[in-house]
């Protein structure tokens, strides 16, 4: 007898919405055996990792913090993958959101006004969306591939952010460390109750919401949905694929460097050589554990912000690596793909390869 | 065949007594008995959904049926999948081709061979099989650069290398010129003269009553009849396929044409695709209430010619395409369409609607620039306009999708499919009356029944008819010149991305529409004999 892949006759239904949910389990049960094989209680370090964190307020607030720019990130991406359009540099997005963002602070230490606020948000995502014009407009022209270009230039942003902090935007009374002035008042984001939530948690859901509606409902997201599906009908359709090249990436760059200056002027404060613990990447994930779904998207950065949590706590509590959170997030992203076969195919035991058998 | 002999218990190469296979509620196929002798071309007719392909998989291995048995030469035998049914001697040719582009000739055939074979030795092999059988192929050359034709010929000689007694072709001829068609029924017959069995599955009833020898016709799952083909008229035939009489398409050539709505002057493109053809100073116009056919030989511009009417492709001058008189050459297909232009492309899949979207979002397809739509409903409704300040009206959308597949007999098991799951016919009558749905005043239809059956066929063009008679100009490309006769008022003849000017059609016969496309035809296969040489 031998596995086989069968195809269905369509698509199910109930895998579409069961398959995330199989990779998570999935990725579960072989992160206990990693655990195992490290010498731990696989039950207690998958409680620690997945549990605890959800147990306290004070972790429940620290993963909305987390989940707010992944989610915010995450539905952009989702709609450029949707597109067939590959971006894969939202870190690189998010920090030139950040640098644009950071400017006003920066240059303008002592004004104080909401306007800075609005100011400081909306270059965060021009700069976002411009950084991510790079490879669109590259690939539009040249045919140079996006996933390449958009992935290199993480590194250039990253550089430049590295350049400024340790010279021109350095806080002159900073004694010297690689960090910009801090920001105050109105150049901070007013936070949502006592703890460390703030507003960039809210404009990531009505991100999600807005885009819900856009690809359900609009002209534009079927235009993105049909580019994504057949170019060739696209054209027919009168839809330019080159446009919605441009628009996805500027779309997503533009979220990508939202969540980067919320960063900036949310939790950490100031401009800092490390704005993200890897969001941009992470980010990829979330998109397609949502199934690409703006609303999916947004439990689905609820879920991955959990693992970062849980990193933390399995770093303090039972004293392994935090790249354990990276190893899960990888293996999450496999297996979600692998999962993603099952859509439109099924398992099946088959006889072997045997030859014509007499009836 | 001596070795054969001992086991002969029956004069059939291949029976399949009984065969049920059920899909959830649908009866596929439902008690089909199907017989067939060596040396026999054995056609199998069917509309589309009728269980043609059904029946083929098991015989194939690619299904299993759910009751029912095969007999291979008269011992009962199961074939659990095409591996199985190879190594029995049975060989299929699909109607969509599995090659690989970037491939040569041998490479494509040594990848369905056991992997020991010595590609040299199989070079030799392929030049000789494809040369007996009159299929030449020139082993090295690469998948890209050959036609359709020449890619059936690599599927049909990767079947006869593994000397097969039983060939089954899937409608062969639908992507056939006439010519390679004629070539591919010489060959069919020479592999019968030699005992081979052929299962022969094709809407196109005339060249069945040509070449085969035996028929089976299934209709709705069932078998309605078998019949000697070579007794039947092809109207015979055509009313045990469908079940009712085939209605003939009336073609009162109607009322002295109009105004000129579609004019082409010294239309050019030079194209930027090293496979794709120029078009070269195009003149031609399209009066209210005519059919104008373009006929000619796939790949001679066919395609070029439908993107530059449709703006999918621009000119650079604005005078070169002109509809309503008003000069559109640079505007895209959207500013087209709002000009009251609608198009059908020949691809259904892909390029007129999108696989896995459902019908109603594929009339968004093309309506969504429209501002209202003119639907013919017959219950004197209006539609209301589909897309309104940018966003989608999806109860608009499911009523056209309602209205089109209601008034054009679009079959489909659920309200709201996805256009993958209709069958070839079923699709083409969607993508068409989405169209009309707009009643449009130019209509540009490229291979308006291409793989689809008879009845889906007539339907189609009788709609054609009725538009044009309505008032519209109505604009054909086919390579079926049955299908031009048929329809068209005025025949034109696009060959190498030139156009003839358009003769009324009672003035041409099919001996001078072959000239005006054998002149190009000579000069392909000289340049093509001159490549070789070199």
């Amino acid at each position: 007898m031998i596995l086989v892949l069968e195809k269905r006759s369509r698509r199910s239904q109930a895998m579409v919405w069961l398959s995330p949910v199989l990779a998570l389990g999935i990725t579960v049960v072989i992160g206990g055996f990693i655990f195992a094989s490290l010498g731990l209680d696989p039950f207690k370090a998958l409680y620690i990792y997945f549990i605890d964190p959800m147990t306290s307020l004070w972790s429940i607030e620290e993963l909305i913090v987390k989940a707010a720019p992944l989610v915010m990130i995450g539905v952009g991406l989702a709609i450029c993958y949707t597109a067939n359009v590959w971006n894969i540099g939202a870190e690189g997005q998010l920090t030139m959101g950040a640098l644009f963002g950071s400017a006003i602070p920066i240059y303008f230490t002592d004004w104080q006004s909401p306007l800075v606020l609005v100011l400081m948000l909306v270059l965060g995502a021009i700069g976002g969306a411009l950084f991510a014009a790079i490879p669109a407009l590259l690939k539009n022209r040249f045919g140079a591939n996006e996933i390449l270009t958009s992935l290199m230039l993480v590194y250039v942003a990253q550089l430049i952010l590295d350049w400024v902090i340790r010279g021109p935007w350095k806080d002159p009374k900073g004694f010297n460390f690689p960090q910009s002035v801090s920001f105050e008042g109105w150049q901070l984001l007013p936070l949502l109750g006592e703890g460390r939530v703030h507003l960039g948690a809210v404009l990531a859901l009505i991100a999600a919401v807005l885009l819900w509606v856009m690809m359900g409902r609009s002209l534009r997201g079927f235009e993105i949905r049909v580019i994504g599906n057949s170019p060739r009908a696209g054209a027919f359709s009168g839809f330019a694929q080159k446009k919605v090249v441009l628009f996805c990436f500027m779309l997503s760059g533009a979220l990508a460097g939202l969540a980067g200056i919320c960063e900036v002027a949310g939790p950490s404060g100031q401009l800092q050589p490390v704005i993200s613990p890897g969001y941009g990447f992470t980010a990829i994930i979330v998109a397609f554990l949502g199934r690409l779904n703006p609303i999916g998207v947004i439990f689905a950065g609820i879920l991955l912000a959990i693992s970062y949590l849980g990193g933390e706590a399995a770093q303090v509590e039972l004293g392994i690596s935090d790249k354990m959170a990276q190893v899960f997030q990888g293996m999450l992203l496999f297996l979600i793909l692998a999962c993603e076969t099952l859509i439109h195919y099924r398992i099946k035991l088959a006889p072997g390869r045997g030859a014509v058998k007499e009836a | 065949m001596n070795e054969t002999g001992a086991n002969e218990t029956s004069k059939y190469l291949l029976e399949a007594r009984n065969i049920t296979k059920v899909f959830g509620e649908l009866r596929a196929n439902d008690d089909v008995t199907l017989s067939l002798k060596p040396g026999e071309i054995h056609a199998l007719l069917g509309e589309n959904g009728a269980g043609k392909s059904t029946l083929v998989k098991i015989i194939y291995g690619s299904l299993r049926a759910t009751s029912g048995h095969l007999f291979w030469r008269g011992r009962a035998v199961t074939v659990p999948n095409p591996a199985a049914a190879r190594e029995l001697g049975i060989g299929m040719v699909f109607q969509h081709f599995s090659l690989f582009d970037a491939l040569t000739v041998t490479q494509n055939i040594s990848l369905a061979l056991p992997s020991d074979v010595d590609i040299g030795a199989l070079s030799g092999r392929i030049e000789t099989v494809s040369n007996d059988y009159g299929l030449p192929l020139r082993p090295d050359a690469l998948v890209a650069d050959l036609s359709v034709g020449e890619r059936q010929r690599i599927e049909i000689v990767r079947c006869l290398l593994q000397e097969p007694r039983l060939l089954i072709m899937d409608e062969p001829t639908a992507v056939l010129t006439p010519q390679e068609a004629d070539q591919l029924f010489v060959t069919l017959a020479r592999l019968a003269s030699e005992g081979c069995g052929v299962l022969y599955i094709s809407h196109r009833l005339e060249e069945v009553r040509r070449i085969c020898h035996d028929a089976t016709i299934l209709r709705h799952g069932k078998l309605a009849a078998r019949v000697d083909p070579q007794q039947e008229t092809a109207a015979s035939l055509a009313t045990l396929m469908v079940g009712t009489e085939v209605a003939a398409v009336r073609t009162d050539k109607g009322t002295a044409p109009g105004a000129p709505l579609l004019e082409l002057s010294s239309l050019s493109l030079a194209t930027d695709d090293q496979f794709g053809v120029s078009l070269k100073n195009i003149n031609l116009a399209v009066r209210a209430g005519e059919i104008v056919a373009v006929a000619g030989v796939a790949g001679n511009g066919q395609g070029e010619f439908f993107d530059a009417l449709s703006g999918e492709l621009t000119s650079s001058n604005n005078a070169t395409v002109k509809i309503a008189g008003v000069g559109c050459g640079r505007e895209g297909i959207t500013q087209r369409r709002r000009r009251d232009a609608a198009f059908v492309p020949e691809e259904r899949l892909g390029h007129g609607a999108v696989p896995n979207f459902p019908l109603s979002e594929n009339v968004v397809l093309t309506h969504h620039s429209v501002e209202a739509t003119r639907l013919e409903t017959g219950d004197g409704m209006a539609g209301s306009a589909v897309v309104r300040n940018g966003m989608i009206d999806r109860d608009a959308a499911r009523y056209v999708n309602r209205v089109v597949t209601e008034l054009f007999d679009v079959r489909k098991g659920t309200p709201d499919p996805e256009a993958q799951s209709l069958s070839g016919g079923n699709l083409q009558k969607f993508v068409v009356g989405r169209e009309m749905a707009l009643q449009p005043r130019v209509l540009v239809v490229n291979q308006p029944t291409w793989g689809v059956d008879a009845g889906a066929a007539a339907l189609i063009r009788q709609a054609l008819i009725d538009l044009a008679r309505g008032g519209s100009a109505v604009l054909v490309i086919s390579q079926d010149l049955d299908e031009i006769f048929e329809v068209a008022d005025r025949i034109a003849v696009i060959s190498r991305g030139e156009m003839s000017q358009a003769y009324p059609s009672e003035e041409l016969s099919l001996e001078r529409i072959g000239l005006l496309m054998a002149g190009a035809h000579e000069a392909v296969a000289r340049n093509a004999g001159e490549a070789g040489a070199a």
